[in-house]
């Protein structure tokens, strides 16, 4: 295999679609998704698998895309946030996420919808505690936990009560 | 005249409800387009060189190999040989090249000399060397002295919270085109239309030339309000590389050191009561470093005019970067430090903390009966009176529980702000302006409004934000954003109402005064048409109206209150605090969307644990630069944090007829002091410093390291 440092010709399987693309092998899967194929929905943070923001899933599994490289996730199954809704119509996740609000200025939304998802798909009937668990490696700054720890509930297939004991107090 | 006031309470439909934000499903599909994702053909990267010292002066610049570097297509000086940089990371060069690998390289063949100047990064000392310290003249009110000698009760301690950062997820950054003299920019901010003035200033482009845009924007919490210089450099780039567009996004690194931070705050307080618990000397001196840009003064005593007073603060100028206005400016500080001196003196009185801050309650002046109000609900939601055991005297195990609390007000002063409305013949209706959604919920508000006035659904209104080529509205900063844009559209609506009704009444026979639109439906009781039949007489040209927020008045107001308990358990032989639960009770006028009120609540109780726990820019004097400029060191609360939160909203009868006052930042004053008076009833000692790590609490428990 060619390594470089020039432009490489590598090959990635990208949300069901052959991709042949021409980059530095230095790069790292979230540069070569979001500058080389334009899928901008995972965003780089901290860029050094800390914040989650970048999660995609590789085999089915989370993964901080900033701290893999291109080059080494050419013969995986990669699913981007762009999977989810193909056609505009929300994935039940996502819109359990609209509906709980768990989205503020949602430049964390797409990694945390990546992780909930293979993190469903692991534990359907997930407790609080378990999302809490699960959820930790994504981090959120305007605070939407609540709000994303709600949605994971509500998909469960045992519903249980969530951090939000809201009780929006009315006088009059 | 229009009647523009608020629908009273029973006659609203939308207007305080919980409203889906309708730009949600944008960004759980990764569609919601940032800064950081502008594509634009031709784009260039560009990338800065930051000096290294944190003091120093420039004494040579040498370009010349970065220009060669293949790729590379543009090279920018910031500041010149001779300028005075005064914190580590402040940018000197900026490149700009076909690829970010290329623009790195060429970065790194800059050449910059520079003459170290010394340093001070520190702030733990009132008293600084030469230079580095603004003393304020002392402030003296009635006989602190007398009241001292006469008390029942003084304490005296040091509280202190360190400098943090704004962290936001996208960092500060732009896409600039500079072309045929006009500029066209992406650029994530919080004050889309003031960027506008001030790229023309600094840059010499007329402002009608200048169109900036940030569709959405990934947190800025008082960090994004300028174009800064990495905005003014992209432009720079752009001009130089003779058009094509430059993307100048800083990295984390540069996010965390020169992005923003919030002053730290430091004081020696004395606080004195009486036998029976009234407060009655202050004493304190305080200090606090902003970096070179001051902002670290604070108002102390928070909210209590404590009737006999001598206090001192003196603003540590130092090289540490420079403070931006971070959510509540200066109010956290302030709360910190008077709520922990307030939890002290009821601990040494042995009162009930809830106690003390009710006996003196009148001594925070006219909102004395709302923070009454908001204690008792509080009270409630945390069963303190039952739940509550004097400092230190609850269980014995390993792990201690307990309990405090905290109090604060904010302005919340709606921002000047301008829509414009449009009533299509086919019954769309369009609203838009030069503002901004930063996780405000701005779309929605202005929706929900025109749909009230309307008497539609929130999904029928078609919102236009982040585009400065509409109309000019404030920076979103202060919480008036929600008051100044909802302000703005209810008057536009109304406006734009009254010329519907005005076109389709003589068709009606009805008399326009007499008609009213409400389900969908246009209608003065006897005659009635749907929305879409009334809309159909507008005729060719579609009817406009422009809506201007009038100031203070009949729909929105200042001034806000909010009180928070916290309960906590502490773990005494590993010094781990963890939040069981915080209670929240914050009053904020006319709620317009419920949903959205209470997330911006709950956000800000989160970023409250985060600094009250975790949160701490740590500078290392030696290198003169922080040490954590990443996320992993630099810890932000994470989803197992954060306990279990309780939000009430003060709404309704007495609340509703202010109008709407902003709520993004009050609920985030409240949370570092009560989770460290909570820490203290719980483990029976004060931690003085935030944030409440282990090694800080095992500290105060007197546990050697």
């Amino acid at each position: 295999m060619d390594l470089g440092p020039g432009p490489v010709s590598i090959q990635l399987n990208v949300n069901n679609q052959a991709q042949s693309i021409n980059c530095e092998p230095c790069l790292t899967l979230l540069q070569v998704l979001r500058e080389k194929l334009g899928l901008t929905g995972a965003k780089q943070v901290c860029d050094r698998a800390t914040c989650g923001a970048c999660t995609v899933l590789v085999n089915g599994k989370r993964v901080y895309s900033c701290s893999i490289l291109a080059i080494d996730a050419q013969d995986a199954k990669i699913e981007t946030v762009e999977s989810l809704a193909p056609d505009g119509t929300l994935d039940a996740l996502q819109q359990a996420f609209v509906a709980a609000d768990a989205s503020q200025c949602g430049y964390c939304t797409p990694g945390f919808i990546m992780s909930a998802t293979a993190f469903l798909a692991d534990n359907p009937s997930p407790t609080k505690e378990d999302i809490r668990k699960g959820m930790c490696g994504n981090l959120c700054r305007c605070g939407t936990y609540a709000g994303i720890e709600e949605a994971l509930l509500s998909m469960s297939k045992t519903p249980k009560t969530s951090a939000m004991a809201t009780e929006g107090r009315k006088r009059g | 005249m229009a009647d523009y006031s608020w629908p009273i309470a029973g006659s609203r439909t939308t207007i305080g409800t919980d409203v889906t934000r309708i730009d949600t499903p944008l960004k759980v599909t990764g569609r919601a387009a940032y800064t950081t994702d502008v594509q634009a053909p031709g784009m260039l990267y560009a990338v800065t060189v930051g000096c290294p010292y944190a003091h120093a002066k420039i004494i040579s610049i040498d370009t010349s190999a970065a220009e060669k570097v293949p790729g590379c297509k543009a090279v920018t000086v910031i500041q010149k040989p001779g300028t005075e940089i005064f914190w580590a990371g402040d940018d000197v060069v900026a490149v700009a090249a076909v690829d970010e690998l290329s623009a790195q390289l060429a970065a790194k063949a800059v050449k910059v000399q520079y003459s170290e100047l010394p340093h001070l990064v520190l702030d733990a000392s009132p008293h600084p060397p030469d230079g580095f310290a603004q003393p304020m003249k002392p402030e003296v009110q009635g006989d602190p002295d007398g009241a001292f000698a006469k008390a029942a009760a003084v304490v005296q301690a040091t509280y202190s919270m360190p400098v943090i950062t704004h962290c936001c997820l996208e960092p500060h950054g732009s896409v600039v085109a500079w072309r045929s003299g006009a500029l066209d920019v992406h650029i994530s901010t919080q004050s889309v239309s003031g960027i506008v003035t001030q790229m023309s200033k600094a840059l010499g482009v007329p402002a009608s030339k200048i169109r900036v845009r940030a569709e959405f924007e990934g947190g800025g919490f008082g960090a994004k309000l300028a174009a800064d210089r990495w905005g003014l450099a992209a432009a720079q780039l752009s001009k130089l590389a003779g058009g094509l567009p430059v993307r100048l996004i800083v990295n984390r690194r540069t996010e965390q050191e020169t992005g923003g931070c919030r002053p730290s705050a430091y004081g020696t307080i004395k606080l004195s009561a009486d036998a029976k618990g009234n407060l009655t000397g202050w004493e304190s001196e305080t200090w606090g470093t902003g970096g070179v840009t001051g902002g670290a003064d604070f108002p102390v005593p928070y909210l209590f005019n404590v009737p006999n007073q001598r206090k001192q603060h003196t603003t540590i100028i130092n090289n540490i970067g420079s403070a931006r206005s971070m959510r509540a400016p200066r109010q956290p500080q302030a709360c910190l430090l008077t709520m922990c001196a307030l939890e002290d003196l009821a601990a040494k009185l042995g009162m009930d903390p809830l106690d003390l801050v009710l006996a003196n309650i009148a001594l925070t002046g006219p909102r004395a009966k709302i923070y009454q109000e908001e204690f008792s609900v509080a009270a409630k939601a945390m069963d303190w009176t039952k739940r509550w055991h004097p400092r230190g005297k609850g269980s014995a195990g390993p792990i201690r529980q307990g309990l405090g609390l905290s109090f604060h007000t904010w302005a919340g002063t709606a921002h000047p702000a301008a829509c414009s409305l449009t009533i299509n013949s086919d019954g769309s209706v369009a609203v838009s302006a030069g503002t901004q959604d930063i996780g405000t919920g701005t779309r929605t508000v202005m929706a929900i409004i025109a749909a009230e006035t309307f008497g539609l659904q929130v999904g029928d209104i078609e919102i236009q934000v982040g585009d400065s080529s509409l109309s000019s509205s404030a920076g979103s900063g202060g919480s008036g954003t929600v008051g100044g844009m909802g302000s703005a559209t209810r008057r536009a609506a109304v406006d734009a109402l009254q010329a519907l009704f005005a076109k389709i009444a003589p068709a009606l026979h009805a008399d326009p005064s007499k008609l009213k639109a409400a389900g969908g439906k246009v209608t003065d009781g006897q005659s009635t048409v749907t929305w879409k039949q009334a809309c159909a007489a507008i005729g060719a040209l579609p009817i406009t109206a422009r809506g201007v927020n009038p100031g203070a008045g009949a729909l929105n107001d200042s001034g806000v209150g909010g009180v928070q308990m916290a309960d906590v358990s502490v773990d005494v032989e590993t010094g781990v605090v963890s939040i069981n639960r915080l209670v929240a009770v914050q009053d904020c006028g006319l709620i317009i969307n419920r949903k959205a009120t209470l997330s911006q609540c709950y956000g800000a109780l989160i970023m409250g644990v985060g600094y009250a726990l975790f949160e701490e820019k740590i500078m290392d004097q030696n290198l003169g630069r922080m040490l954590n400029p990443n996320v992993e060191f630099y810890r932000l609360c994470g989803i197992g944090d954060i306990g279990t939160l309780e939000v009430h909203l003060m709404s309704g009868k007495g609340y509703d007829e202010r109008g709407i006052v902003g709520c993004g930042e009050p609920p985030v004053i409240s949370p570092g002091a009560a989770i460290s008076n909570a820490v203290a009833n719980a483990i029976g000692v004060r931690v003085p410093s935030l944030p409440l790590t282990p090694d800080r609490v095992l500290a105060a428990l007197g546990v050697p390291s």
